[in-house]
């Protein structure tokens, strides 16, 4: 076991150039599917937040039940699409990084757009009455919330980044982890300990664990910057 | 001009009992009452945000694009937007239409006549509670209204920001905007009123000059209340 843990470290001082590749890809896979979801789900979550529709808290439910998507779900959902049978077998993504990035997006876009809903309808409840007074129409309001909630919305898409860095089940499926090509931190630990290569899975699992208290602590850092900046 | 106001037989739940009156320009009006009299529930019926359950608010103005532009309020509690004291009132100008240096230039103007042009530029919601009704009237009078809505502007305030915020808006009157203002504070009343409207449980129970109200109310309630308040009088 120690000696498990002083080859990780020995892999992590020496920067081995297959760990590298590993961590480097699922940053980049993770860090896309943050930024379509964020894209996506920051004016999704907004419009619901002020929006005024049949059917608003059906959406509502419905997104705070995705947040809790069982990623291997995500991955069956977006395998049977992507399959060569399925509606976009043509496009021949499966088992690329794309593929991956497309699962992570899926899987993060809920919990972005439920964070944000509710972010801006508790500004919305303390905001609205001086907004509409001073004559802002609903998407100005909506603007206006979401620049002034920017440092929870960033905390939010953290949060997202966070559970795609860590998931392991949608990326499994649809990226098939191939060696070199589609094999990402969680992937390469589930199989490696299987294996019984500890080094590497030990490595990963450390890099991955400091990504992920890294996150946090910027996160609270923002949110303490920001509050004694803006208050 | 958007003024007179009518208010005809206008009713919300249970709250407002239908009341008709008429609001013109000129001296300042207060709304008096208890807590849960209805004060902020007429002034948002009369300011548009809230729908009246029966009756309706009735502008000279017709064009109701006007109407909204030429009114503003101020709330019990400032709402601040997390940018700075100077943005906050030039953010108001934008949504009026005002652009460019022009809109800087007016946002520094408003925020010099509350006295607080030297915290133009400091993060609006780190100023004490007293600057930032300041500010939130700053960004009121911005916008040169016809007619100002005051909900309880002072209510969270101690007594030096009191009267400070008591200052602007009599420089707010004698500039010429007509200010309606609730409270349930009497020496306010007094102090900034020049009519009175008495609410008592969601019926607009008398309407007199302040000086009148005082010394000779015409109804029991306001009698009671007045005793109520001051019972040293």
């Amino acid at each position: 076991m120690t000696a498990a843990a002083r080859a990780a470290l020995a892999l992590i001082a020496g920067a081995d150039p297959a760990l590298a590749g590993i961590v480097a890809l699922s940053l980049a896979v993770s860090l896309s599917a943050a930024l379509f979801a964020t894209v996506l789900g920051l004016p999704l979550g907004a419009a619901v937040a002020v929006g005024r529709f049949p059917g608003r808290r059906g959406v509502i439910v419905l997104l705070n039940a995705l947040m809790g998507l069982p990623p291997v779900v995500v991955g069956l959902l977006v395998y049977l699409l992507l399959s060569r049978a399925g509606p976009l077998g043509a496009m021949g993504l499966l088992f690329t990084p794309g593929a991956m990035v497309i699962a992570q997006t899926i899987l993060v876009l809920p919990i972005l757009a439920a964070l944000t809903r509710q972010a801006v309808e508790d500004a919305w409840a303390e905001y609205g009455e001086q907004l509409r007074s001073l004559g802002a129409h609903r998407l100005r309001a909506a603007l206006t919330l979401l620049w002034d909630i920017r440092f929870s919305l960033v905390t939010a898409v953290l949060a997202g980044l966070g559970r795609a860095l860590a998931e392991v089940g949608a990326v499994m499926i649809v990226g098939g982890n191939i060696d070199g090509v589609t094999r990402v931190m969680t992937t390469t630990i589930a199989l490696e300990t299987s294996k019984g290569d500890l080094p590497l899975a030990l490595a990963l699992g450390f890099v991955l664990i400091a990504l992920v208290v890294a996150i946090n602590a910027g996160v609270y850092l923002i949110k303490e910057a920001a509050q004694r900046r803006y208050g | 001009m958007i003024l007179p106001l009518r208010l005809e037989a206008l009713s919300y739940r249970h709250i407002i009992l239908p009341v008709s009156l008429e609001i013109a320009a000129g001296p300042s009006t207060i709304i008096l009452g208890a807590n849960g009299a209805g004060k902020s529930v007429l002034m948002r019926l009369m300011h548009g945000l809230l729908e009246p359950t029966a009756g309706r608010v009735h502008w000279r103005e017709s064009d109701l694009q006007r109407v909204r532009r030429s009114q503003a309020m101020v709330f019990q509690r400032p709402v601040m937007l997390r940018r700075s004291a100077l943005e906050n009132v030039a953010y108001a100008l934008a949504l009026a239409g005002v652009h460019g240096a022009e809109r800087r230039r007016a946002a520094l103007e408003a925020l010099d006549s509350v006295g607080l042009a030297q915290l133009a530029a400091q993060p609006a919601r780190t100023l004490s509670g007293g600057e930032q009704q300041r500010v939130a009237l700053a960004r009121a009078w911005a916008l040169h209204p016809e007619v100002l809505f005051l909900d309880e502007p002072t209510a969270n305030l101690d007594p030096g920001a009191t009267r400070e915020i008591e200052r602007v808006i009599k420089a707010i009157d004698a500039a010429g905007t007509k200010v309606i203002m609730a409270t349930h504070n009497l020496g306010q009343a007094r102090r900034v009123g020049d009519e009175v409207l008495f609410l008592d449980q969601g019926r607009l129970v008398e309407r007199s000059p302040v000086s009148d109200f005082f010394t000779r109310p015409a109804s029991a309630e306001a009698a009671a209340f007045i005793k109520g308040e001051l019972p040293w009088v």
